[in-house]
């Protein structure tokens, strides 16, 4: 295998959000903590979120791991900042489906999230890119 | 030994891995199988599949003489005094679990000590901790040098009168390092303690001898040495496993069955419930003929040649880290590190693309990972069918992934 089909799994965009992670931290004023390990491999996640009347208002993650794990965490909080709650777990449904290399709905503009789709062949990275959407996932459908 | 040789014993290797030849350096989490042993179990099924020790018909005595073979072949292998010593298990983690469940439940109390060190693998942490809860003993860890190492200092501050229980690898999944248990015993027994040892790492690579190292316990598994996965040993002195209960209850390990009482059969069998793993102990029998037709002290000789050139060659590779001790002389063909700000995930996933197998994360060793200050490394590991040219294209393929890295950032 070359680089060239590194290149579909390494997107110049994964590499930009995991040199330069947006919603890095904890949130000071964040009601929703949930905290997920990749116990396969030791990747971990804290990711806050403030939820309010439905909406997700804001969201924040630390954790520790790969190039994959933690650009999939950073595209995630940037997504789901300001939707509804169930837009939100929506998103997280077509994430699945397009890492499974499913159709999905295409209709919605997943913005950076679509250079994920290269993760879909690397079957050994898919756990990699869905850690932080599970524990979006987990948070969420605890409010309900 | 030639290891040109001996990898063509191993059909697996012969095949490319996304275009390119394969490479298997991850034999630390299982190795490969010689056809000698695939070939072993295949006869098993094909010609006289049967269950053991029942029945009067000559392909169950069949199973049952080479099964009981296998056993006689451990005994030999690890030099243990009896085959009265030597339990047929599911591999090392049950082996632990089964001295952990029934000598230390039983045997501990409020107040008695357990010491492991911070370089355990999980399988000989974990049943400790459930002991500790379980009986209110205490979980003590043994300190690392700078290197990685243990010193016998640390061992004699750490283990008192109230210790009963010492339990140590051989040698490390992680660092490579190979533990001086033999002193370790010594100064175990000084304080009334037992010896157990994970030897999962060590049976594969070096001659083992319970006797000489005078261990109470030794653990280990089948398929990190040529074996198949489902088997492995747990070795207990004799007077010990005769005091102790079984763990499993059923078929296979009674002698006796009334209404309400029961009574077990003689060691080895009372701690085999069940129907055993058969095909598994005859493949590890054919394994221990494979890897003594070719002398663990050679297998040992080249794994730590195979060491000395990869640390050498890895260590001339820029931001390279290398985890445990510089010289090859106190380790085994176990190599961790990281490769600057690549994260392993992303160094196995690159060298994967070449056909380069090596394992990334925790090493089921996270207290360790807390101890080297990381959340996980890559690792390279050797056996005997590995070859200098294997470790030149792992090394090629560290500084490609350090290009490719540096030029997507």
């Amino acid at each position: 295998m070359s680089f060239n089909n590194l290149d579909t799994l390494y997107r110049q965009v994964i590499m930009d959000h995991y040199k330069n992670p947006r919603n890095k931290g904890i949130l000071d004023n964040g009601n929703l903590t949930v905290d997920m390990n990749n116990p396969t491999c030791g990747d971990r996640i804290r990711l806050t979120m403030n939820v309010d009347g439905g909406v997700v208002k804001d969201a924040k993650f630390e954790g520790e791991g790969c190039s994959i794990s933690m650009s999939s965490a950073s595209m995630m909080t940037q997504a789901v900042k300001g939707k509804d709650i169930d837009t939100a777990l929506k998103l997280s449904s077509i994430f699945s489906e397009m890492m499974q290399g499913n159709e999905y709905d295409e209709d919605i503009d997943l913005g950076d999230i679509e250079a994920l789709q290269g993760v879909s062949k690397f079957p050994a990275r898919i756990k990699c890119a869905t850690l932080a959407w599970k524990a979006m996932e987990k948070g969420l459908k605890e409010t309900k | 030994m030639n290891a040109h040789e001996i990898k063509k014993l191993f059909p697996i290797l012969d095949q490319n891995v996304n275009g390119s030849p394969l490479v298997y350096l991850d034999s630390a989490a299982t190795s490969q199988k010689p056809i000698s042993v695939i070939e072993e179990v295949s006869k098993y099924y094909r010609e006289y599949n049967s269950n053991v020790h029942r029945g009067v018909h000559t392909l169950g005595t069949m199973a049952t003489d080479r099964y009981e073979g296998a056993r006689e072949k451990v005994r030999k292998f690890i030099h243990a005094s009896s085959i009265e010593e030597v339990i047929f298990t599911r591999g090392t983690t049950t082996s632990i679990n089964t001295i952990a469940a029934s000598y230390a439940r039983a045997s501990l109390k409020q107040g008695d000590e357990i010491v492991i060190s911070y370089m355990e693998h999980h399988s000989n942490v974990i049943p400790w901790q459930q002991v500790a809860k379980q009986t209110g003993a205490v979980l003590k860890y043994l300190p690392l040098q700078e290197d990685g190492t243990i010193s016998l200092d640390d061992v004699r501050n750490t283990v008192t009168g109230n210790t009963k229980i010492v339990s140590i690898m051989y040698v490390s999944n992680v660092l490579g390092v190979i533990n001086p248990i033999k002193d370790i015993a010594r100064i175990a027994h000084e304080n009334g303690a037992v010896m157990v040892v994970d030897g999962a790492q060590a049976a594969p690579h070096l001659k083992v001898d319970v006797q000489d190292l005078d261990c109470d316990f030794f653990a280990f598994s089948g398929h990190k040495m040529c074996g198949p996965t489902g088997i492995g040993v747990l070795y207990g002195k004799k007077q010990l496993l005769e005091n102790m209960e079984p763990v499993e209850f059923g078929g296979e390990m009674i002698d006796f069955v009334d209404q309400y009482e029961s009574t077990w059969k003689e060691l080895p069998w009372k701690f085999e419930g069940g129907t055993p793993i058969i095909a598994g102990a005859i493949g590890l029998g054919a394994a221990i003929d494979f890897l003594e037709s070719i002398g663990l002290d050679e297998i040992e000789a080249h794994e730590h040649k195979l060491a000395a050139y990869a640390l050498e060659q890895m260590s001339g590779i820029d931001g390279m880290t290398i985890y445990g001790p510089k010289s090859a002389a106190q380790r085994a063909g176990v190599i961790t590190f990281n490769l600057s700000d690549v994260h392993p995930h992303d160094v196995a996933t690159v060298l994967d693309a070449d056909g380069i197998a090596v394992r990334a994360g925790h090493h089921c060793a996270q207290p360790l990972m807390r101890w080297l200050k990381v959340s996980a490394t890559a690792r390279a590991s050797f056996y005997l069918y590995n070859t200098e040219e294997d470790i030149d294209k792992l090394v090629q393929g560290l500084v490609k992934t350090k290009e490719y890295f540096s030029n997507v950032f």
